[in-house]
């Protein structure tokens, strides 16, 4: 098992901070959410500690318990340098629709000025990469996605929308991802998934977790309107792929 | 039931969080002053975990449909029942078709009602906060109707409480934040010496600073916030995150305010002035 230099320090009252090199690679993204089923496994008596992933960080919660910081920072280095491979929690390749009819698409012709590309082209890259979700935050459900391919970084609107309609797709410097609900919001929009990255009436608001892989794909109209419909009945059947550990 | 009058300027209900989603980008929530609102839940003998009703800088006017019995904390806004004051840190009997309102407020910025049993609205995520678009609504409406508890019989083991002088404080206790090391020596006698002034953008989600301290170029990964993290802005501008706060961010989080000081702090209004103290682990 890969093994980092890991630094672990006290945030507040209530959280420990665990830091990686600061760089965005998968294979730290993974030793961190390996790292965190080996705290799931091993603090059994730690049932309420929240953890959170981003890029190289995981930030672990605990708001019951005043945390004796030197005392569980000396069992989370044991915990780290002694733990097995132990069966990883399962990743998805989530394939997610997208239409990018310029209705939705409302900056896809500027994009593709700007990056001198035409619309077909800029789709065809956008759908072509697969990306990670390094993160989710911001807003419920929004999910931080590295990957993105080199032409297609697109400069941040320089004015900032009041409001971007909830499943807007767009491009903002080197990241992608969906506006899981309305918003205000400065990325250059290029269509919209039909399909509801968060619904907090199931007890699992959102199916995608950090570490899982999307792909976009592109629907046209009619298709987008029977997804939208499917899932707001809650028929729709998300496509996943389970990912080899 | 508790029928809505008025809402007020901005009244919603909290509990203690929504806890166990914040991987999934859901905020904390909860009761911006929770020091204030556990004692009005004591008060009424409920569970810590039970919801309170939070108002902010206006009072709405409640009618109650139901008998209860009920307590207010947190700042001091001239509540009223049918008319007659009533005293803050006490617990008071409400029949049916009592009127409860709110007249100045005198001291604070958020004041809690807590019945006895709770508001019991609905549940999402585990937690009956108001957080759009969790729950559907941010506040409450006019003409909403609240479910709460009857209650006829209620003798409180402990029937009123002394209000501690809580919101004169001024002074927040903070802990080195995680990007601590990116202030210049300037900056850090700027930040420990001098007042701050809370500023028009202060809300659920955070409360901004007017004074700025000097811009940075410091770039970092996205990581997790809490309720209580500063976060200093390229041009030098403090945030302070708060329980709506979002749950991950990419500003550099300089300093982490201790949990008594998140609740001083949500009793502070646009032009009140706060100080940092620094403490250690």
């Amino acid at each position: 098992m890969s093994s980092y230099p890991i630094t672990i320090r006290p945030f507040g009252e209530d959280a420990i901070l665990i830091e990686w090199p600061p760089v965005v690679s998968e294979s730290i993204l993974y030793d961190i959410l390996d790292f965190s089923e080996s705290i799931r496994w091993d603090f059994k008596s730690h049932m309420n500690w929240e953890l959170v992933p981003a890029y190289c960080s995981l930030t672990l919660i605990d708001r019951h318990n005043k945390i004796d910081f030197s005392k569980t920072k000396f069992e989370l280095l044991e915990c780290y340098k002694n733990r097995k491979t132990k069966k990883p929690a399962q990743r998805y390749l989530w394939k997610l629709p997208v239409c990018y009819d310029l209705e939705f698409g409302i900056d896809l012709e500027e994009v593709s000025r700007i990056l001198d590309m035409s619309i077909e082209d800029v789709i065809k890259a956008h759908t072509h990469h697969i990306y990670t979700v390094y993160g989710i935050g911001f807003l419920p459900g929004f999910m931080y996605l590295g990957g993105l391919p080199k032409d297609l970084e697109t400069p941040r609107k320089a004015v900032p929308r009041l409001k971007v309609n909830k499943g807007s797709v767009g491009l903002a410097g080197k990241q992608t991802g969906i506006y899981p609900q309305d918003s205000p919001g400065g990325w250059n929009i290029i269509g919209n998934c039909p399909i509801s990255l968060f619904n907090a009436n199931l007890e699992n608001p959102c199916f995608v977790s950090v570490g899982d892989q999307i792909q976009f794909y592109a629907t046209n109209r009619a298709e987008y309107d029977l997804h939208k419909i499917e899932t707001e009945v809650g028929i729709y059947n998300l496509d996943k792929i389970k990912l080899d550990a | 039931m508790l029928k809505v009058i008025h809402p007020g300027f901005f009244t919603t209900i909290q509990d203690a969080g929504r806890f166990g989603y914040r991987d999934k980008g859901v905020p904390v929530c909860g009761s911006m002053d929770n020091y204030s609102s556990s004692i009005a839940n004591s008060l009424l003998e409920n569970k810590e975990t039970d919801a309170v009703m939070e108002i902010t800088m206006t009072g709405p006017k409640l009618e109650f449909h139901t008998s209860s019995f009920f307590a207010i904390t947190g700042a001091e806004m001239s509540p009223t029942l049918n008319g007659i004051p009533v005293n803050s840190y006490e617990v008071h009997k409400a029949e049916e078709g009592d009127v409860l309102s709110y007249g100045k407020l005198i001291n604070g910025f958020r004041s809690y009602l807590a019945v006895k049993g709770g508001f019991l609205t609905e549940m999402r995520l585990k937690s009956r906060s108001f957080y759009k678009p969790i729950t559907d609504g941010n506040c409450i409406k006019e003409g909403m109707e609240i479910p709460v508890e009857r209650h006829t019989e209620y003798t409180p083991k402990i029937s009123h409480m002394k209000s501690e002088a809580f919101h004169k404080e001024h002074e927040l206790l903070v802990y080195k934040g995680p990007e601590y090391n990116i202030f210049t020596n300037d900056q850090l006698k700027l930040l420990f010496k001098n007042k701050f002034t809370i500023a028009k953008e202060n809300n659920r989600m955070a409360y901004q600073l007017e004074e700025l301290i000097g811009a940075h170029s410091y770039k970092m990964l996205t990581s997790a916030t809490l309720p209580g993290t500063v976060q200093l802005t390229p041009a030098g501008k403090l945030i302070i995150l708060m329980r709506d706060g979002q749950t991950t961010g990419g500003y550099p989080r300089v300093l982490q305010l201790a949990n008594k000081s998140i609740a001083i702090l949500a009793q502070k209004k646009f032009g009140d002035k706060i100080t940092f103290h620094p403490i250690k682990h």
